[in-house]
């Protein structure tokens, strides 16, 4: 179905720091059009200084992220045949920013918090020499890590954050997948499980999956990323067998 | 009343967080420099995330045949000639070394059964050269040098805008820049700054540029007395989307043909073979069979024993050629070429061109591993940029450095794929590396509060022009006048037209009224956007206009052919003088003899081997 020429209503949260009233706006639709094509429509016909993030519009930098009828998406990958098929006819669509971070202005909000956790992760610790020998199926593990596009639809899902601010306790989604790939990568030598569990707060992830559901690069953060992290933080401090064949074998681990 | 504004102190500025700004920054930290990086988006969004194809350095680790002088001979053919040899020599010796600190840096390139980094194959590369990760080696690059950056001890201002470089006599001295998220005003001291600001492609409406690329070095630059050179060469990448028409632009990585895609017209005829220039004649195979076994070859890790396919010509050829064809009337129904990977397999295109897969998917709700893609010419690269001396990418304004997209000279006429990720860890590092050398042994520049003070006029002067034209709507009507009349095909009196109308442009976007709020206005950032667009595509215009041939990336319909008697030596320096943007001509310095030796070396190289794979002439 075609959507040029169709008229759309659009209710965009507007305001600065947290005080937003939505605000009704149409345009006329052309073909193949995503949100974010939406958002520039009513930037340049109407509202010039209405704030959105946005950098590739290609589903490659993750700048464009927003609440889109309650779900959030990436505004430049949703197309407008998919979002006007799921919005009640005549009712108009809303877009709202991030819930978790700090609210700036319009659908902009400070990620910033991000940033932070990520200085306070060690960086990768391997071989000084170069040429660096590992095969495909050990790299595969890490790359899926590295497709993240640092969109923090993720963390703004998370209910650790969302719901209950555990910004000082807990990394994130986004973080601990970047945790894993470091801990995961065949040369890393640095120990990062003490961390993981204590600074980064695994623990206080309870497996909902919701950062998966909303991932838009695919990667599968509970299973291959939490879940393996909460594995090896379980063998280091929790299970017993483990502890009594580190202290015959003389094995020593930080905790 | 003046403005307030907060002052910063440092060694050595960059601006950029591309993958050239980044490395950039961490060589200057590493030198000891009191470095910051200045950058208009968020940490890990440039540009640079849309690079796909690779990286490409003579690793040597797909073909133990490919050496430096090869990639050295395939980036100076592929320039056409007018890149300086002095880059390009830096750029082919150095470039593996780069690639492999990356890996120690985090980065995880594919690997080979061999375990070390893979290479593809690209168009113009004559062994396979590129280190890759999927289609997305961009995002590995540049998530690799945020990982190790901020590890440096390195300030990274975010989303901060800077619009004014300071002076003191004819040196630079700092910068002025904005913030986005307030609009609040920041003059930087620095012994040396660093463009890394990437390129311009956003001038032209069909383009695979991120918002960023408006040319702010550039103009920059040009605002400082530098000099650009090679401006009329712009690069329009042979793949980009035609369908639908919002996505019209966003980039299809050559790797797709790296890994075998065929294209095709609308009468089902690979078109490639027809349009092999003499220049590139007996390198590239004859026959389907023959352009189908080197895939099946390369693509199960042998070395190839026969000559590749047409496809992978280099991209200005491929460009021009897809055009053609839709103008003879043999295009796919939105006007593009068809571009067809299905016969690798589904899990194949899965695993080597995931973000592919996925950008058809749901963007045009086409499924690759079925059918074949809609693909055409988009404006994707600028070859031309801030003129820097080859070892110190020093510009020609003391204490001003620049690196990557936004410099120039490495590519002349025409840039090979792969080459630009690899210019910008090469030469962001000789950057960062230069330009904390000469902080070494300067004062601190104290800050010219009247120079600061008019910058933040100019900036804020948007805000009272209440009743002006909303700057969007400029934005996009330049934009379309730039792919009409500055695009992949040109003529003198379109270009004569483009001059006078981005006269007109400038003076729209110079009473353009954006609101008048401060804090994250998107309309006012692209207010002040407008004006280094219109001078970067008015340097572009101006060059393209003088160029009066056809070579590489720059195309007159009245001129189609090269003339190699002036202009195959010879290169536009543009720069500005009392606000006049003005162009002489320098002519290509000769060569120095043994790079001249390894030449002829690899030329003879080339020859015997394609004599081997063709067969019996």
């Amino acid at each position: 179905m075609s959507l040029k020429g169709k008229k759309q209503a659009f209710k965009l949260a507007r305001g600065e720091d947290g005080e937003t009233a939505l605000t009704e706006y149409e345009i006329t639709l052309d073909e193949g059009m995503v949100v974010l094509d939406c958002m520039h429509r009513i930037q340049h016909e109407q509202e010039p200084d209405m704030a959105v993030r946005w950098n590739c519009k290609a589903g490659k930098c993750g700048s464009c992220s927003a609440e889109i009828n309650g779900r959030p998406r990436l505004m430049c990958m949703t197309r407008m045949s998919d979002v006007v098929a799921e919005t009640p006819e005549g009712k108009p669509i809303e877009i709202r920013p991030m819930k978790t971070f700090p609210h700036i202005k319009d659908l902009v909000t400070d990620v910033s918090w991000n940033y932070d956790v990520a200085q306070r992760i060690a960086p990768i610790d391997g071989p000084e020499s170069m040429d660096w020998e590992f095969n495909q199926m050990e790299a595969d593990r890490v790359q899926h890590f590295r497709e993240c596009i640092e969109c923090f639809l993720c963390v703004n899902t998370c209910h650790v954050l969302r719901d209950h601010q555990m910004f000082d306790d807990f990394a994130g989604p986004r973080n601990l997948v970047r945790l894993a790939q470091y801990e995961m990568h065949p040369l890393d030598t640095e120990d990062r499980v003490p961390e993981i569990k204590k600074e980064f707060g695994i623990e206080y992830c309870n497996i909902t999956r919701c950062c998966t559901e909303v991932c838009p690069a695919g990667i599968q953060i509970t299973d291959d990323a939490i879940i393996q992290l909460k594995e090896r933080v379980v063998d280091r401090y929790y299970d017993p067998l483990q502890r009594i064949w580190r202290t015959i074998t003389r094995q020593k681990v930080r905790y | 009343m003046s403005e307030p504004y907060t002052r910063h102190e440092y060694d050595v500025i960059v601006i950029g967080a591309g993958g050239a700004g980044l490395r950039a920054a961490i060589e200057a930290a590493r030198c000891g420099a009191k470095t910051a990086i200045i950058t208009k988006s968020l940490l890990g969004k440039a540009h640079t995330v849309m690079a796909e194809g690779g990286c490409a350095a003579a690793l040597q680790n797909a073909d133990p045949r490919d050496n430096w002088k090869v990639h050295f001979h395939d980036t100076m053919k592929g320039s056409k000639w007018l890149a300086d040899w002095r880059m390009a020599e830096f750029h082919a010796k150095e470039a593996p070394d780069r690639v492999r600190e990356l890996e120690q840096w985090g980065a995880v390139f594919d690997r080979t059964r061999k375990q070390l980094i893979n290479q593809r194959n690209f168009g113009g590369h004559t062994f396979p050269r590129l280190a890759h990760v999927g289609d997305a080696t961009g995002l590995e690059i540049i998530r690799t040098l945020q990982e190790r950056g901020i590890h440096e001890g390195i300030d990274i201002f975010m989303e901060y805008t800077v619009r004014h470089l300071l002076k003191e006599g004819d040196r630079v001295t700092g910068c002025v820049a904005y913030t986005r998220v307030d609009g609040d005003f920041h003059a930087f001291s620095a012994k040396s700054v660093v463009l890394a600001t990437g390129g311009s492609t956003r001038c032209w409406s069909v383009c695979s540029g991120s918002w960023e690329y408006t040319g702010d070095g550039h103009a920059l630059a040009l605002w400082a007395g530098a000099e650009l050179r090679d401006m009329e060469f712009v690069q329009f990448h042979p793949t980009g989307m035609v369908w639908p028409p919002s996505v019209r632009g966003i980039l299809v990585t050559e790797g797709v043909r790296g890994e075998g895609g065929r294209l095709t017209n609308s009468e089902d005829d690979r078109f490639m073979f027809n349009y092999v220039p003499e220049m590139f004649q007996g390198d590239h195979a004859e026959t389907i069979e023959e352009a189908d076994q080197w895939v099946e070859e390369v693509v199960s890790g042998k070395l190839a024993t026969v000559r590749r396919p047409p496809e992978l010509l280099t991209r200005d050829v491929v460009a021009k050629a897809i055009k053609a064809e839709v103008e003879a009337g043999r295009g796919s129904p939105h006007g593009g070429a068809f571009l067809d990977i299905s016969h690798r397999g589904e899990e194949a295109i899965k695993k080597k061109l995931p973000s592919m897969y996925h950008q058809f998917m749901e963007l045009a709700g086409v499924d690759i591993t079925k059918d074949a893609m809609e693909v055409g010419p988009t404006a994707h690269y600028i070859m031309g940029g801030i003129r820097v001396d080859a070892e110190s990418q020093e510009t020609t304004v003391p204490g001003l450095y620049a690196c990557g997209e936004a410099s120039s000279g490495l590519h002349g006429a025409n840039r090979l794929g792969g080459n630009s990720l690899s210019d910008l860890i090469t030469f962001g590092k000789r950057a960062g590396e230069y330009a904390a050398k000469r902080a070494n042994n300067l004062a601190q520049p104290s800050i010219d509060g009247s120079q600061v003070s008019k910058a933040i006029e100019d900036m804020i002067a948007p805000f009272a022009r209440e009743g002006g034209e909303n700057p969007g709507t400029i934005y996009d009507e330049m934009r379309e006048m730039m792919q009409l009349k500055v695009g992949i095909i040109r003529t003198k009196h379109e270009l004569e037209e483009a001059l006078v109308d981005l006269t007109a442009f400038k003076e729209r976007a110079m009473e353009s009224f954006p609101g008048t709020s401060r804090r994250y206005n998107s309309g006012w950032h692209q207010a002040l956007d407008l004006i280094n667009m219109a001078d970067v595509s008015r340097a572009c215009a101006l060059a393209a206009l003088t160029r009066e041939e056809s070579r590489g990336g720059h195309t007159r319909d009245d001129m189609p052919t090269p003339e190699d008697e002036y202009w195959g030596k010879t290169i536009n320096i543009i720069w500005m003088e009392d606000g006049e943007i003005k162009i002489r001509q320098e002519p290509v310095e000769e060569m120095r003899d043994d790079l001249q030796a390894a030449i002829k070396e690899v030329k003879a190289m080339i020859a015997e081997r394609a004599k081997e794979q063709g067969g019996d002439d």
